[in-house]
């Protein structure tokens, strides 16, 4: 027993923060993933016991009762109270794991509210894309953005003030959040299933068609956090990737606003394009599918990381 | 029926025997279980091989970072390959080999049930075989062996591969469903007097399950393969959101089989280690009653966790509950099969020949399965986990730790039994050797590569933290793994003509197979002994013992003069 303590001291210290991604899920982004790892590391435990313990007693049987000369095997057929000890033993364990883990499951569940100091969320129409079901803060807001999964990439949608989702900021790839904000998304796919992922800001949720699926993370310190589509989704699956560049708050609004100018510039001249070619006789250069493509949608959004 | 004089041995025939019918005519035509039975199990061992080359081949490209080995097109239909061959074309149907050859040996009856209806079971499976595996000169599927719509619709996947896909699933399935019948029928109607419920070898009682299971299960996969078929073909949408169809049907359609798919695969494996670890401890199996009311549990629950492979899809909050709690539950009658087999060795004279070896270690190696297992039961958890490279090393310490050291267990233990030869012993231990190391250094770090954030299907990943020292550490083990394989494959082939005669009876084992000469002859009993308990052949050992007491006595009393 001592030895089975003591194995298991070592495997959770094992477990502390150094053995991320041997021992342990990727955590560290936002309260959920590390209540998810810290679930984790409840079970772990749980499973160390159970492990040495059942492998400790087959081996012993091996080694104690192999044949040898004299040796009478004894002719034991069931013992009932044996029985009825293990079935009961092992529904004890099974039972304290899934009381803990409901005491654990609002936390990973439920979006906090942001911080005071946060991204200020209550001008952003959060009717957009809202669903009875979403999860939401206490306060009822947050940053709600809109993940579309695509073969082979993800879109985000971002928010702002009007109910008008075709004027929205947008990007690519990389999706840019602001730290100390809860940022809910709305995640759907608009071809095959793929699978939403940041190891670091907790777990998947799978985009499926026709389907509204959500997930948060509160970020609180800027950074870079990478992930890919966890779903197979085709054979570019594996280039499927995604990042979460977190921002402060007040850079974040720079680069909103940034992302805005763009937009309505390459939407401005999209519209001379158009009125031009209804003017004049059309240009075969201009009518190339390549020029006809919004150059914000060309480009990859640059930020800083 | 006639009851057996067990004093009798050798058995007297009372009709002439004519002789065995020779030649490859005589093996399309047979409807004898024991051949089927052997076609069964060349067949999907071949597949098994198959399959590993095809798994070997992507632990290759994933050996290194980055690596252009394979193009992503042939990376996914490889993986598709392997997991479907695997599934479909080796483990579910070797255990029906096992059950065709030894059914019916087991419950002293001559035949099956119907046995042109088997023999029909046998040449589907074949046919499901050859009409996927003619896909790779076309276009192979490359949607994975769970084929999730849309990804598998006529949209995202135009070529014939999930054609093929498709009609293996139902070629397999039909297979599967009348060899089911026929066991079921068997065992129900066909079992020696005196072979009440209560003394059903513990492998027939898995048979029995695994039997009940595949009739349940089928149907709603072949109902699902086939709406995908009209879907492709016709444009009914049943998995189209479009058109009022749902993507998630499919899921919830695949898995309500899919998951008991993983018990089929499983129970008559955990039927085998209950027949040959009492062989082996010299002990009476440990909870007979335990062990076959945990088979009918687990059975009735793995109709009822279908959803725990789907809880990162748009779901309610009780619906990930009830999963999680349905999952949780199947652990306890699992446990309780490995504490009672453990039990069975207490206190016994464990011999260490190949059979008991892998049973062993089948033990050891299925019980991480188990363990990782739930983990992925609870379902905040397994957000993280699912789809990673902790399944993928989830799923096979449970298909290659359980179902594969099961099946080497049974080939090592039946083997005498099938050709009248014994195995190498050394040359099992070697396979035994490699394969248990081989499995948990190709598997045991693939947790930690799914940990460290690698999902599964993907062809390539980036040299970043661990990845490429992990990978390359698990595509060492899966090499060891293949040879250890080989060295059975090599084992059998050998020992066809190089082997010791076993003669009936080379473990002293428990059940009716060894009252009969290796190899069994056509029709196996003249005549049928009378089951008196679950261990029929201690009793006619006891029995032969005390009557052939009598004439040692006899001489020693008067001596015949010489």
């Amino acid at each position: 027993m001592l030895s089975l303590c003591a194995a298991l001291v070592g495997v959770l210290a094992l477990a502390g923060g150094a053995s991320a991604g041997f021992l342990t899920p990727e955590s560290g982004g936002s309260p959920n993933a590390d209540d998810i790892d810290t679930l984790y590391k409840i079970i772990l435990a749980v499973a160390v016991i159970v492990f040495v313990g059942v492998e400790g007693v087959l081996l012993y049987s091996l080694v104690k009762f192999r044949a040898r000369k004299d040796a009478v095997p004894a002719q034991i057929r069931g013992n009932t109270r044996l029985e009825i000890g293990w079935t009961l033993g092992a529904s004890v364990v099974l039972i304290v794991l899934a009381v803990v883990t409901f005491a654990m499951l609002p936390g990973i569940r439920n979006p906090p509210d942001s911080d005071p100091d946060g991204f200020p969320t209550d001008e952003i129409a959060t009717v957009q894309n809202a669903s009875a079901y979403q999860p939401r803060p206490p306060s009822g807001e947050a940053l709600n953005i809109d993940v579309n999964g695509q073969r082979y990439a993800w879109r985000y949608t971002y928010p702002d003030q009007d109910d008008n989702v075709l004027n929205d900021v947008f990007s690519y790839e990389t999706l840019v959040v602001p730290t100390k904000t809860t940022v809910t998304l709305t995640i759907r796919a608009q071809d095959v299933a793929h699978s939403w992922w940041i190891p670091k800001l907790g777990g998947k949720f799978d985009a499926v068609p026709g389907h509204l699926n959500f997930t948060w993370f509160k970020i609180s310190e800027p950074g870079t956090f990478k992930g890919q589509c966890a779903e197979l989704c085709g054979r570019n699956h594996t280039d499927m990737v995604a990042k979460v560049v977190a921002i402060e708050p007040d850079a974040f609004e720079r680069w909103l606003a940034n992302k805005r100018r763009e937009i309505d510039a390459a939407n401005a001249a999209a519209q001379e394009r158009r009125a031009a070619e209804a003017a004049g006789p059309t240009d075969a250069d201009a009518d190339t599918p390549a020029a006809r493509e919004t150059p914000a949608e060309q480009t990859p959004p640059d930020e800083d990381e | 029926m006639a009851t057996a004089n067990p004093a009798l041995v050798p058995e007297i025939t009372v009709h002439s025997v004519e002789p065995e019918p020779r030649g490859w005519v005589s093996w399309i035509t047979t409807t004898d279980h024991k051949r089927i039975g052997i076609l069964y199990l060349v067949t999907t061992f071949v597949f098994f091989l198959l399959g590993g080359v095809e798994a070997l081949l992507m632990r290759v490209q994933l050996g290194a970072p980055d690596n252009t080995f394979l193009t992503p097109a042939t990376y996914n239909a490889l993986f598709t390959l392997h997991g479907t061959t695997m599934i479909f074309l080796f483990v579910v149907p070797i255990m029906a080999g096992f059950g065709n050859y030894f059914l019916p040996l087991m419950i002293g009856a001559r035949d099956m049930a119907f046995p042109k209806l088997n023999a029909l079971s046998y040449w589907l499976l074949l046919s499901g075989g050859i009409v996927f595996y003619v896909s790779l000169f076309f276009s192979p599927p490359e949607a994975g062996w769970t084929s999730y719509a849309p990804l598998s619709g006529s949209v995202y996947s135009p070529g014939s591969g999930i054609d093929a896909w498709i009609f293996l699933i139902h070629l397999t399935g039909i297979s599967s469903l009348i060899g089911a019948i026929n066991f079921y029928a068997t065992i129900a109607n066909m079992r020696a007097p005196g072979m009440g419920w209560g003394r059903l070898p513990l492998f027939v009682w898995s048979l029995l399950v695994y039997a009940i299971l595949l009739i349940l299960a089928l149907p709603v996969i072949a109902g699902a393969v086939t709406l995908l078929l009209t879907d492709r073909h016709f444009g009914t949408g049943f998995f189209d959101q479009g058109q009022g169809g749902d993507p998630l049907l499919w899921q919830h359609l695949f898995w309500f089989f899919g998951h008991p798919e993983v018990y089929i695969m499983i129970l008559p494996g955990f039927g085998m280690i209950s027949e040959i670890l009492p062989v082996f401890a010299r002990k009476p199996i440990f909870g007979y009653k335990a062990i076959a009311a945990a088979t009918v549990v687990i059975a009735f629950l793995a109709l009822l966790v279908w959803a725990h492979h789907m809880f990162s899809t748009p779901s309610a909050t009780i619906v990930l509950v009830f999963f999680m709690v349905s999952s949780f539950l199947i652990a306890i009658p699992t446990g309780v099969k490995i504490f009672n087999w453990i039990a069975t060795l207490w206190r016994g004279t464990v011999e260490f020949k190949t059979p008991l070896i892998f049973s062993v270690g089948f033990i050891s190696v299925f019980l991480i399965g188990g363990i990782t297992g739930i983990f992925l039961a609870v379902f905040p958890v397994d957000w993280q986990l699912t789809d990673t490279y902790f399944v993928v090393a989830h799923l096979h310490y449970v298909l290659v730790g359980g179902s594969v050291f099961a099946i080497f267990a049974g080939i090592y233990y039946w083997y005498p039994k099938i050709t009248g030869r014994m195995l190498s012993e050394s040359l099992g231990k070697w396979s035994f050797g490699l394969m248990y190391v081989g499995i948990n250094v190709t598997f045991l770090i693939q947790h930690s590569i799914g940990l460290d954030g690698m999902p599964r299907r993907v062809y390539e990943y980036p040299d970043v933290g661990n990845l490429a020292l992990y990978n390359l550490i698990s595509t060492i083990g899966s090499f060891m793994l293949g040879l250890g394989v080989v060295v059975t494959a090599w084992n059998v082939v050998r020992s066809l003509k190089k082997g010791a005669r076993s003669g009936p009876d080379p473990w002293k084992a428990n059940t009716l197979e060894w009252f009969l000469p290796s190899p069994p002859p056509a029709n196996n009993f003249d005549v049928i002994p009378r089951v008196r308990s679950v261990e029929p052949m201690k009793d006619i050992r006891r029995q032969i013992a005390r009557q052939s007491e009598t004439p040692v006595e006899l001489g020693a009393a008067e001596p015949t003069p010489r």
